[in-house]
């Protein structure tokens, strides 16, 4: 006995001291890796961004270096180096593995397109060999090291203005990611592809981490910071746009995520699976185009904006409950298959509404072309204006009027996701026949969620329709390779998360803004779509950004009642325990 | 135990009958509800309990056949009836998985509150008065229940028997007149049916009428002021334990009756002759055993018997 501790003991000890190796050659490789971003990885300028040069990192290198710089710090956090060691309350070598694989990935990437690019190895200088090799020093070492993986330990309390300051920090992290994106070159995809190897291989590690964990912990006790922080960055966006086609996707961004977010509530809250979503976004849309004064319009009336906006939500209210109606007694698959058919219904209907087909209300194919723009006030969204210095052209001019929508649309949904009439939707999501017998009229609150979400979509529409200028019948089916659809929306929201506020916003972002960067997955976006989508159910089906409710589910370490850590006075009963 | 007959009946269901195309599962079943009464519903599996009870809380519409509260008809959909102050719970447990207890106990205040989607997306001063309140009363709940400390916890992780006991909680959270429990002891070990013993007894004391499906007999025979048995969709007998543990009828009903019939009773006598020779090893199987069953053992032998 005493004998198989001493050696326990000293293979402890040899353990220890080769952890300590692999975490300092770990921190080396990191190390190198920063350095490699400074030389220069080709000969030409052809590659895009700035590879060529000794002395400052450019393009692709500076996410190589920003993932190095977090895989050394990581390191130094698992050395026990004072001062780093707040970096990964979670354990350090799942994080390691996470930065370590995204730096090498990103090096990789970069290495190897330039070689394929310019066709030959012959075009990589010296410098990009040093990368390739430094990067990889890492992957090998992480591997190598113990899993070290343990619960998130309470926080050492910081004075208020400090986590103030770091939700702000972050915030300003998020927008300076989002934008760097953004602002990749569209002509040329390998700016993007890097970038999002980079982002989805630091997010991992800044999970496994536990600092993501921590962030939103804070964010949780300073809500009303948490909301200032996410206004105030909403509301920069677009001063910091360079060209007005940035702006744009932003535009574009904020119409798909309100949407979504309108869905979720149908879908997230309430269960009911609608795969007709967009055609209320249509309704929206050539109402208020009916009601814009175009010249095309078959009604000669210009309403004023916010009289336009109304009649597109109370329109889009009349269809949600006419179609709502009768679907909403059934159930589960019958719904879906309703709702699939009336989206189709809406998109032929509107066709056919040309004057030869049918009375002549939309113009058939051509839609309404010239809607003129929004002048809301006399504060015309087509001209470009000046405030202190900050001018906004006219896609800024919709970016921020879409925002507004956007809150209004997030403040309905958790206000009416946090109620009684929010509590019956989930209710029903979750056993219908007991909420029913529990007093819940399922009919009647299954037709407020859709109308509700009707109504939202029919909003967003308005302002759709003025900022694309025209409305037609093709840009309202079910599933195709521009948004919106119905199946880019539902796509969204489960890529994002059911049920969250982030998710919906989130999900549309990503699924916009990818198939926007890489234009040569044009063709094959369904496909790709697919193919994410099945990736998704098989290891995340909570989605990207989980809600409360799946958090507790998956994370269930909160709780009093799980058996595990909790006073079992020792291993055998464990055992016994776990066998029974 | 004394039977109220004076005061006006919380429940009276007369004559209903549910058929499933050429099944009948519930034939003409007259039964009434005291105020402050427990009533017992027993009856081999397949006796068309659970139908009746959904037949009462209008889950199904009963093919012929009235269901009335405090006197008036129950109209035939779920949520009214739980409106009009008649709450259940499930035999099998039904609770909203991924919604915590305290939710789930809000879930059953809905009937008793009124706030819509407006107040709940303009907060006025009325929608967190509300909102304040229903909280409230849904933590005494829990108190009452003993779930109070797990409010926050989803219900998908508490244990089966407190699963049952928030099934209870929830049903309580519409402030019913009548409570109907399907099988609130399925699956429990005796010192959890107890404890629902005790729960079920300070639900009746504060002033709500239980009625309860059982296969336990012991429980049902400590709880219930009243007993009726239900075989083959009929009531067969209906009384005070007693009544029922004497009833010969219902002892056959449980436990078959194996010298009727086709044997003949000459064949009868000649086995029970045989058996008597052999009598003095084994000491007789069924009819002794049967005729236990309708002394005080009769809980026991009879539950054993009717989970084969």
């Amino acid at each position: 006995m005493s004998t198989d501790t001493t050696k326990n003991t000293a293979r402890n000890t040899g353990a220890a001291s080769r952890t300590t190796l692999l975490r300092a050659l770990t921190a080396a490789g990191g190390l190198a890796g920063v350095f490699s971003t400074f030389l220069a990885w080709t000969w030409t300028a052809e590659f895009p961004g700035d590879l060529t040069v000794y002395g400052y990192p450019g393009g692709l290198q500076l996410l190589t270096l920003v993932l190095a710089l977090i895989t050394t710090a990581f390191a130094g956090a698992a050395l026990g180096i004072r001062g780093l060691r707040w970096l990964t309350p979670a354990g350090s070598t799942m994080a390691l593995r996470g930065a370590a694989l995204g730096t090498f990935a990103t090096t990789w990437f970069t290495v190897i397109a330039i070689a394929v690019d310019l066709d030959g190895l012959v075009n990589l200088e010296p410098g990009g060999f040093v990368a390739a090799l430094a990067t990889a020093i890492p992957v090998a070492t992480t591997f190598l090291l113990p899993d070290d993986t343990r619960p998130i330990c309470r926080p050492k309390a910081l004075p208020s203005w400090a986590e103030i300051l770091i939700i702000a920090g972050a915030f300003a992290v998020g927008l300076y990611v989002l934008n760097y994106g953004i602002q990749t070159d569209a002509d040329h995809p390998e700016p993007f592809i890097g970038y999002l190897i980079a982002v989805i291989f630091g997010a991992l590690a800044l999970v496994k981490s536990g600092l993501i964990a921590r962030i939103s912990a804070l964010t949780t006790t300073h809500r009303s910071t948490t909301l200032v922080a996410a206004l105030v960055t909403a509301v920069v966006f677009p001063f910091l746009q360079e060209k007005a086609s940035f702006t744009e996707l932003g535009v574009s961004i904020a119409i798909f995520a309100t949407v979504a977010l309108g869905l979720n509530i149908v879908v997230g809250l309430a269960g009911l699976l609608d795969l007709g979503y967009v055609a209320f976004l249509g309704v929206g849309a050539y109402t208020a185009a009916l009601v814009s004064g175009a010249t095309s319009s078959t009604i000669g009336v210009h309403f004023p904006f916010w009289a336009a906006m109304i009649t597109g939500a109370v329109v889009s209210l009349i269809f949600g409950v006419v179609i709502g109606a009768p679907t909403l007694r059934l159930r589960g698959d019958y719904l879906a298959i309703v709702t699939l058919g009336f989206g189709e219904i809406f998109r032929i209907t509107v066709l056919n509404l040309d004057g030869t087909s049918g009375p002549s209300v939309t113009n058939g194919p051509n839609g309404i072309p010239n809607i003129p723009p929004l002048e809301i006030f006399g504060f015309n969204f087509d001209d470009e204006h000046t405030f202190g210095g900050l001018t906004l052209d006219s896609n800024g001019n919709y970016y921020l009027l879409m925002l507004l929508v956007t809150i209004l649309v997030v403040l309905v949904f958790s206000r009416a996701g946090n109620s009684r009439i929010g509590r019956a939707w989930v209710a029903i999501r979750e056993d219908e026949t007991a909420a029913t017998a529990m007093g819940i009229n399922g009919f009647r609150v299954k037709l407020i969620a859709f109308a509700l979400g009707a109504t939202l979509a029919g909003v967003a529409g308005t302002v759709w329709a003025h900022f694309q200028t025209t409305v037609v019948p093709e840009q309202y089916v079910f599933a195709g390779p521009v948004p919106p659809n119905s199946t880019f929306l539902l796509a969204a929201v489960i890529l994002g998360g059911m049920g969250t506020i982030g998710g919906p916003l989130l999900g549309a972002t990503l699924l916009f803004l990818i198939p926007k960067k890489l234009e040569f997955l044009q063709d094959y976006q369904l496909l790709a779509f697919g193919i994410a989508l099945i990736l998704l159910m098989r290891f995340r089906p909570e989605g990207i950004i989980p809600n409360r409710r799946q958090q507790l589910e998956y994370h269930e370490t909160g709780q009093l009642d799980v058996p595990d850590d909790t006073g079992l006075p020792n291993s055998a009963v464990g055992v016994t325990k776990a066998e029974a | 135990m004394t039977t109220i007959t004076t005061t006006n009946p919380v429940l009276t269901a007369t004559g209903v009958t549910m058929r499933f195309g050429g099944l009948t599962a519930v034939r003409s079943v007259d039964l009434a509800v005291h105020p402050g009464e427990i009533v017992g519903l027993i009856g081999p599996n397949g006796a068309g309990k659970t139908t009746f009870f959904n037949c009462l809380t209008g889950l199904y519409v009963p093919t012929e056949g009235t269901v009335s509260y405090k006197g008036s008809v129950l109209p035939p959909k779920p949520h009214l009836v739980t409106q009009a102050g008649v709450a259940r719970t499930f035999q099998n447990i039904r609770l909203f998985a991924n919604m915590t207890v305290l939710e789930n106990v809000l879930v059953g205040r809905h009937t008793r509150t009124r706030e819509g989607l407006w107040s709940a997306l303009l907060r006025g001063p009325g929608f967190k008065r509300a909102e304040a309140a229903s909280k409230e009363r849904a933590m005494e709940l829990l108190e009452f229940t003993g779930l109070a400390d797990k409010a926050d916890h989803l219900s998908r992780n508490l244990p089966y028997g407190e699963q049952r006991k928030l099934e209870i909680a929830r049903a309580l959270a519409s402030d019913p007149g009548l409570l109907l429990l399907d099988e609130p002891t399925a699956g429990m070990n005796p010192q959890e049916t107890r404890a629902t013993e005790e729960l079920v007894f300070a639900i009746r004391d504060k002033g709500t009428a239980v009625l309860v499906i059982e296969h336990d007999m012991r429980f049902i025979f400590n709880l219930c002021d009243r007993v009726a048995v239900l075989v083959q969709g009929q009531k067969l007998v209906e009384g005070t334990s007693d009544v029922v543990q004497s009833d010969e009828r219902v002892v056959a009903a449980y436990l078959g009756t194996p010298f009727e019939g086709d044997p003949g009773e000459a064949e009868a006598a000649e086995v029970e002759a045989a058996e008597a020779g052999a009598a003095g090893a084994t000491g007789g199987a069924g009819l002794t055993n049967t005729t236990g069953a309708t002394g005080d053992a009769g809980g026991t032998t009879a539950r054993t018997e009717d989970e084969q």
